[in-house]
């Protein structure tokens, strides 16, 4: 009889043993090592064993009389010290053993991230059952943290398993969205989203910097600076083959030990399966292949021919309640196209990707059931052309007709539900309509149907359509882009309604047809985005326009203008001297500007941060002369030099500048303040204008002196400067809150009337919330953006990211 | 192929792009939403536009002067807009930006 030696009882070399028991009985003599001190288990059920769903015994797969059944020499919890090819023995702590051929499943370690601390008692991989034991004794202390890092596959399960065991867990990932390499970023959104529902905190591209802690875990330091507190630390961030006895032993490795399909490494002798091993230079870390691998090595140990292929895969979460699932290739690209299917409510995503009339991928959220089918025509690359049209809803509706979206309408019976926020049935809408109303409108006030989030706005019009036939037609509301039906309002109403906090949230809640949006609805959903919640979501500059990004204004050569900032339009001897230094420096030509301030013109995009630094060297900061925010205010000298000045105006104007700069609006914002009925400052022609009076200040709204020319309407007149600062960063918030993004503030107060808008100011408690809210933005926002992009790191993304032009042309 | 190293993916913003200057002129290496990389010509053929500068959306880019749109796989003008940008073959590797310096020879010497 033949002896052959297997390293490592895992679940590769496990299935391979009972495939070469059942083909080759008593064919050969078998010693197994294992460095854990068992034999084989179901390594992928360890999530069940953590979050208590089942116990370690439910998991052997091959106990000790399956061992002993088989007559195989069990070596546990001994670890293979080397093996010498030459006299072809394995050497073990324990002694030599000879064999004729020799099989590794040595699988792989975790890789470990070299931050400091990661050797603390505390941190722990997810790979077997000690780490798992460590993890549920950690849970045992109440009121104990976890901070997983990692948010692939193996450490969202670790997280979901510590949460249901009662810990508060906080997940640390790497890249933009969870599972990156089996989800795209809307599938990984509602993933966080589920996961956050049960409890654990998520938090994306976050770097951990630094585990600290007086002889054990206590804490995690990440690279922004946060400090999470941690009574266990899972590390979760990837595998590597473990091949260094392979190595050692003179075998052919790569990335891991290299095997020819009948999975024999480069001593003939010599077979290895798993993750330890290379095949076509692929490795391996799901556990589909290793069972096939386990088929063929048992085939050619039996002296039968078979021969390994890679296949596709498929993944599935195993999070109890979070049902995921994604296979094939799923990234876009030139000639594939997508079948996007999105029910929101339901929690439901379902993406399939196409190429030449074959499914190639798919990612599904929520409703997985016919994951294993779309899988199958993946595998089998079948022709999908003739069921294409229903391809999405799954095997259940081929060969159906197709539907007719208004005719699923008039199937429905009369209690559905049309709108789940008000539970108002179809048929209370069809006995609204046979009451007489004819409109949308009507139906809000006699059913509240729509009447709330109003995702179900379209369902409401289709009923009205099919009730009413000809004589209704379907509202012709201007959608943002094309990437959308909903209008800037709906969507204004709906980010703050269902608390959308970031880009990928709207995209997904709302149904966008387009992975991240167009150059027109971006820039409107990144404003009311950070307008809305200025502390959850940051602005983003991949979503503003040239100017806003570059903190200058692009010319149509190319290069930029550049404007400081004069307060108030006051400026001194020092800043002018800076200025003129800098116009000779980078060659500007110097325009003074109607706002009351020098623009310098011509500068070269490589060039910004140094004028930059140079005019911040002079005390002076971005005059944000290119934004959809406050550009300035404009003043006259008023009742300090002015002989019929009433007021300080210019004190005044500096003041609201101060006040107002940084801040982010729907368009620009410009302000004048006159000392006196005179208006030498303009200000009745500005978006927001101050006259000054003897009796205080008139306060007037919506003027323009652009493509329309307005006069201001008179908001209201106050006695103090307080007051007027007051009302003014009032107005400037509510308009932020409200208006349509590119709507100056005379276009939004033609919609809202400037009756509600006195009305909403008029209350005291109102205006001071408003006051409030817009201070707590310019914590945030009120910085110096030339400053940020002055330092040197922020700077380097001003030049060229490389220059060829010096390679030598052939 | 003559594939060159011009940078890191992470060194250009993700949903954006970086300038590459060459001998055949300024080509613009853009980095998706979902980090496929991508490089054309800077220079809208409308009224030459620097593209590094668009807005970058799916595998599309907005001209930021007068908002022409272009496929990055093709190059071709979206829309009713007609014009078409030179692209050039790019590829990642391991994070590492590659442009072909074969492509760019060529279209200097044509």
């Amino acid at each position: 009889m033949q002896k052959l030696v297997v390293i490592g009882a895992g679940m590769a070399t496990g299935r391979a043993l009972e495939h070469l028991l059942d083909t080759a009985p008593g064919a050969y003599d078998i010693t197994l090592f294992n460095a854990e001190p068992r034999g084989n288990y179901n390594r992928i059920m360890l999530s069940p064993v953590l979050s208590g769903e089942k116990s370690y015994e439910e998991i052997v797969t091959h106990d000790a009389d399956w061992y002993e059944e088989n007559g195989i020499t069990c070596r546990f919890g001994e670890k293979v010290v080397s093996i010498d090819r030459e006299r072809k023995v394995v050497v073990g702590e324990q002694g030599e053993v000879a064999y004729d051929k020799l099989i590794f499943g040595t699988g792989s370690s975790p890789f470990i991230i070299p931050v400091p601390g990661h050797d603390l008692p505390g941190v722990v991989a997810y790979r077997d059952l000690e780490d798992t034991n460590a993890m549920i004794e950690a849970a045992g202390k109440p009121g104990a943290r976890a901070v997983v890092i990692g948010g692939g596959l193996l450490g969202l399960e670790a997280a979901a398993g510590l949460r249901l065991r009662g810990m508060e867990v906080t997940v640390l990932h790497l890249m933009g969205h969870l599972m990156e390499r089996q989800l795209d970023e809307a599938a990984g959104y509602l993933l966080k989203k589920d996961l956050e529902s049960r409890g654990i905190e998520v938090r994306l591209e976050a770097a951990t910097n630094e585990i600290s802690g007086d002889g054990k875990v206590e804490r995690v330091l990440l690279e922004d600076g946060t400090v999470l507190d941690a009574d266990i630390v899972v590390m979760s961030v990837g595998i590597r083959p473990a091949i260094g006895l392979a190595k050692d032993a003179g075998l052919d490795c790569g990335r891991a030990l290299k095997v020819d399909a009948q999975m024999q490494t480069s001593d003939p002798d010599i077979y290895a399966l798993g993750e330890c091993v290379e095949f076509d230079g692929n490795v391996f870390g799901l556990v589909a292949p290793l069972y096939d691998q386990a088929k063929v090595l048992a085939k050619t140990l039996a002296g039968e021919a078979d021969a390994f292929v890679m296949k596709q895969l498929s993944t599935k979460l195993k999070v109890t309640g979070c049902d995921l699932f994604s296979a094939g290739d799923f990234a876009g690209g030139e000639g594939r196209e997508d079948i996007v299917y999105r029910d929101p409510a339901r929690g439901i995503y379902k993406r399939l990707v196409i190429e030449d009339d074959q499914l190639i991928g798919a990612v599904m959220y929520g409703d997985t059931a016919d994951g294993n089918w779309f899988f199958g025509l993946i595998k089998d690359g079948t022709d999908i052309s003739e069921m294409r049209e229903t391809l999405i809803f799954g095997p259940a509706y081929q060969g159906g007709a197709a539907a007719d979206p208004l005719s699923a309408v008039a199937a429905l019976p009369p209690d559905a539900e049309i709108c789940g926020c008000n539970g108002v049935c179809k048929g209370d809408i069809t006995a609204a309509i046979e009451g007489g109303a004819t409109d949308l409108g009507a139906i809000r006030a006699q059913t509240k149907a729509s009447a709330s989030c109003g995702t179900c706005t379209g369902l409401v019009e289709q009923v009205l359509s099919v009730a009413l036939g000809d004589d209704f037609v379907m509202p012709t509301a201007q959608p943002v882009c094309g990437c959308t039906d909903l209008t800037h309002e709906d969507v204004r109403r709906l980010i703050k309604a269902r608390e959308l906090k970031s880009q990928p949230a709207v995209w997904q809640e709302l149904g966008w047809t387009t992975p991240n949006g167009c150059h027109v609805c971006r820039p409107a959903v990144n404003f009311y985005l950070l307008a809305d919640w200025p502390l959850e979501y940051r602005d983003d500059p991949q979503s503003r326009f040239v100017n806003e990004r570059n903190h200058a204004n692009i010319q149509k050569d190319g290069t930029y203008s550049v404007m400081p900032r004069m307060w108030g339009g006051m400026t001194d001897a020092n800043e002018l001297r800076a200025i003129a230094d800098a116009a000779d420096k980078y060659g500007a030509t110097v325009k003074v500007t109607g706002g009351q301030r020098i623009d310098l013109l011509g500068v070269k995009k490589e060039d910004l941060p140094a004028i930059w630094a140079d005019l911040n060297g002079a005390g002076m900061v971005s005059g944000h002369a290119y934004t959809k925010g406050l550009r300035t205010v404009k003043t006259c000298v008023g009742k300090d030099w002015c002989r019929f000045g009433t007021q300080d105006s210019t004190g005044l104007g500096i003041a609201l500048e101060k006040r107002l700069w940084g801040s982010w609006t729907p368009h620009k914002v410009k302000l004048g303040v006159s000392g006196c009925p005179r208006n030498c400052a303009e200000a009745t022609c500005k978006d927001i204008g101050i006259v000054c009076v003897d009796s205080g200040y008139q306060i007037g709204v919506g003027g323009a002196a652009g493509m329309d020319v307005k006069e201001v309407e008179r908001l209201v007149d106050v006695k103090t400067e307080e007051e007027a600062i007051e009302w003014v960063v009032a107005f400037v918030q509510l308009y932020r809150e409200h208006a349509k993004y590119l709507d100056r503030a005379y276009k939004w107060l033609g919609k809202v009337g400037l009756e509600w808008v006195q009305e909403v100011l008029a209350d005291d408690a109102e205006r001071a919330a408003l006051v409030e809210r817009f201070d707590l933005s310019q914590s945030v926002y009120q910085t110096d953006p030339w400053a940020e992009r002055a330092e040197p790191e922020a700077a380097r993304r001003f030049q060229p990211l490389a220059d060829l032009t010096l390679e030598a042309a052939e | 192929m003559n594939w060159i190293d011009i940078g890191h993916i992470d060194d250009v913003p993700l949903r954006g792009a970086r300038l590459v200057k060459t001998s055949a002129g300024c080509i613009a290496v853009f980095r998706t939403g979902k980090d496929e990389v991508f490089a054309a010509s800077d220079t809208c053929p409308h009224k030459g536009g620097p593209l590094s500068e668009g807005i970058v959306h799916g595998q599309k880019v907005t001209c930021p002067l007068h908002n022409m749109v272009f496929d990055l796989n093709t190059g071709a003008a979206q829309g009713a807009d007609e014009g078409q940008i030179p692209t050039y073959p790019v590829r990642l590797d391991g994070g590492r930006i590659l442009l072909d310096g074969d492509a760019l020879a060529n279209r200097s010497a044509a």
